[in-house]
């Protein structure tokens, strides 16, 4: 492979090629590329590889670090498991988008430069979107505009930050910063936007669960994460971060408690863990830091996992809400059993996963001296289990009888369940395989038998805090509202409230709220889009079904206009 | 294992309050094992006898709390952006 050529171009092309591939050829390319796309990861030695020059700068596509490695190679992994999960179900264009949203994680992961970097973000942003889409529903079609114009503000925050310190320093390499000026402040904040950091958390679990049963397999690994990397190479020990990730920490398990709908629980406590690995990026140490990519791994792993059951019983059932599901492991034990292994992961129980990974993060803070993390991070443990170990779980599989008996999944969902169910176990019993990979070398015993009693302690009585509390946790079909409430709801009501001032007010003032009016009503019309409009009717902006050609075009106007800055 | 009767064994009366015996001589296992294995604490009270178990248990009931009570401002009907909507139709 020529070393300019990044991994992430394999999966781009299979992306590309999904389409017109047809049959076997088809399912060929799912499972093929991303097998390909994790040995070309493999090959990618330590350093920059090769550079490109692009108008004055020294492109640098492909730079290899065991770090990132570690971040290829389970995009790569997840690109496959997820693959084999979706093949027979999704349609084409959701494979395609999900292997191009993919291919962005994975060139994120290897970008050696701020501009490279930039680039693939926007890849991943554009196509997770479309992701989305591909739920098929009006409610799919409205989340993912709200869920593209958001991410767009984050990718514009990026660009004001790179630009800012291309400009001050004239250097567009990935070095480690802290948030002191106007420009690393623009990067971190558009960083903590896929991080799904407070207080614009609520993308997250508003987009996600709209998304088809085998999409938001996809959507639970890859945004969030790479943004977990862009913190380690770029923000490692930045302070602020252990504030924003306790915040993220708590902030997920409270509302996955309140929450009905299956996947938005998981999806909160995606907040939930991503926060655990921002918690630790801000603690900076080296434990800290492996602590975080391990994490990262192993969270990928068994949340997608838990996503792959949810998407089952939706599939089999139709059903989403845990007031309408349970008592499905009767006729769903496989199933059941691998959402009871991803439930312990998550949980960090002893032999799997998230032990081996998450204590690391712990220890990190308890050698930093820092007491009010250390005992907020293993409350925050407790709550885990609480919220994803037992009550998914409970609610989907147990607690009532719902009389629903629907089969177990399908042979290739079964497969990529039990892959990944898999090492979620291996990845538990023998953790220096994912400590071999780390990007510091350390000196650490996963297993003692103090640490193994004090979590059994803590997670047994969080168990029987769950049952004791049962009565107060009976489900409730509701949701829950976020800061996007401001412009779900009070946007809208502002705006009518305008409208009808305008119309009874005469004179100057009432002109100048007609006009204002006018000026919103154009804004929200034009490019939020109508999500209730009919699909005969004229759309918004964002709703047609042409982003990726505005979006290369508003690339071409955007770096158009640079060079003309630049050369003025 | 299923019965018409008495429906899967895990479901029954008896099977469950079997595993709730089960659990709690678990929890006094766990507690009880600090006795014998020594746990290790950072912070001077983290090695307290039983520590993780009431730290785990008081955590899980004030978050409950707080999520029910959070929950009194926070909940509406699963359509509450819908009904928006249909309003402004309207």
């Amino acid at each position: 492979m020529p070393e300019w050529m990044s991994p992430a171009l394999i999966m781009l092309a299979a992306a590309l090629a999904i389409g017109p591939a047809r049959g076997h050829l088809r399912t060929a390319l799912v499972l093929g590329a991303p097998l390909l796309t994790l040995w070309a990861v493999w090959q990618v030695p330590d350093g920059v590889q090769d550079t490109l020059r692009f108008m004055s700068y020294q492109i640098e596509p492909v730079e290899g670090s065991p770090l990132r490695r570690l971040f290829a190679t389970i995009f790569a992994l997840m690109a496959f498991v997820g693959g084999l999960f979706a093949f027979r179900l999704a349609r084409w264009h959701e494979l395609a988008a999900a292997y191009a949203y993919a291919a962005g994680a994975i060139g994120v992961s290897f970008a050696g430069d701020l501009i490279t970097l930039f680039l693939y973000w926007e890849l991943m942003a554009l196509f997770s979107t479309v992701v989305v889409w591909c739920g098929g529903t009006a409610a799919s079609r409205a989340a993912g505009i709200r869920y593209a114009i958001l991410h767009l503000l984050g990718g514009v925050m990026l660009k004001v930050g790179i630009e800012g310190i291309v400009v001050s320093t004239g250097s567009i390499q990935i070095t480690p910063m802290l948030a002191q000026d106007f420009n690393s402040a623009m990067v971190l904040c558009g960083i903590l936007i896929n991080a799904a950091a407070p207080p614009l958390s609520a993308w997250l679990a508003d987009a996600y669960p709209e998304s088809s049963p085998t999409g938001s397999v996809f959507l639970s690994a890859f945004t969030t994460k790479t943004a977990v990397l862009a913190l380690i190479l770029l923000f490692p020990g930045e302070p602020l971060l252990v504030g924003v990730g306790l915040f993220m920490v708590m902030y997920g398990i409270i509302y996955a408690l309140l929450e009905n709908d299956i996947r938005r629980i998981l999806a909160y406590s995606i907040v939930n863990q991503v926060g655990f690995m921002v918690c630790a990026v801000g603690i900076g140490t080296q434990l800290a830091l492996n602590g975080a990519a391990a994490h990262a791994f192993a969270h990928i792993i068994y949340k997608a996992l838990l996503f792959m059951s949810a998407g089952v019983v939706i599939y089999r059932t139709g059903r989403n809400k845990c007031t309408e599901l349970g008592g499905l492991f009767q006729t769903m034990p496989l199933t059941t059993v691998c959402c009871i292994v991803g439930a312990l992961s998550i949980s960090s129980f002893p032999l799997t996963s998230g032990f081996t990974t998450k204590s690391l993060i712990s220890q990190a803070a308890a050698y930093e001296g820092m007491a009010t993390v250390y005992l907020l991070l293993t409350a925050a443990s407790a709550g885990v289990f609480l919220h994803a170990g037992i009550k998914f779980p409970w609610f989907v599989f147990f607690q009532r009888d719902s009389g629903l008996r629907p089969k177990d999944a399908p042979w290739n969902m079964a497969l990529a369940m039990l892959i990944f169910a898999a090492l979620c176990i291996l990845l538990g019993v023998y953790p220096q395989w994912l400590y071999a990979l780390l990007p510091y070398p350390m000196e650490y015993q996963a297993y003692s038998a103090g640490k193994v009693l004090f979590y059994l302690q803590l997670l047994l009585f969080s168990g029987l805090a769950f049952f004791l509390l049962l009565p107060l946790m009976k489900r409730t079909d509701t949701l829950s509202l976020d800061v996007d409430w401001l412009w779900r709801r009070a946007l809208p009501a502002a705006l009518g409230w305008l409208g009808r001032r305008a119309d009874a007010l005469q004179g100057p003032a009432g002109r100048l709220l007609q006009w204002l009016r006018g000026v919103f009503t154009h804004l929200a019309v034009h490019y939020l889009g109508q999500p209730h409009t009919a699909d005969s009717e004229e759309r918004g902006l964002f709703a047609r079904s042409w982003p990726i050609g505005t979006t290369a075009l508003w690339i071409a106007i955007l770096l158009s206009a640079y060079v003309l800055v630049y050369y003025l | 294992m299923t019965d018409a009767r008495q429906g899967h064994f895990l479901t029954r009366p008896a099977t469950i309050r079997r595993l709730w015996w089960i659990f709690s001589a678990v929890l006094a296992a766990t507690v009880l094992g600090q006795l014998v294995i020594y746990v290790k604490g950072y912070f001077t009270v983290d090695g307290w006898f039983g520590f993780g178990a009431v730290f785990g248990f008081l955590s899980c009931l004030l978050m409950v709390l707080f999520a029910k009570a959070l929950g009194v401002l926070l909940k509406r009907p699963r359509d509450y952006y819908q009904q928006q909507e249909r309003n402004d139709d309207a």
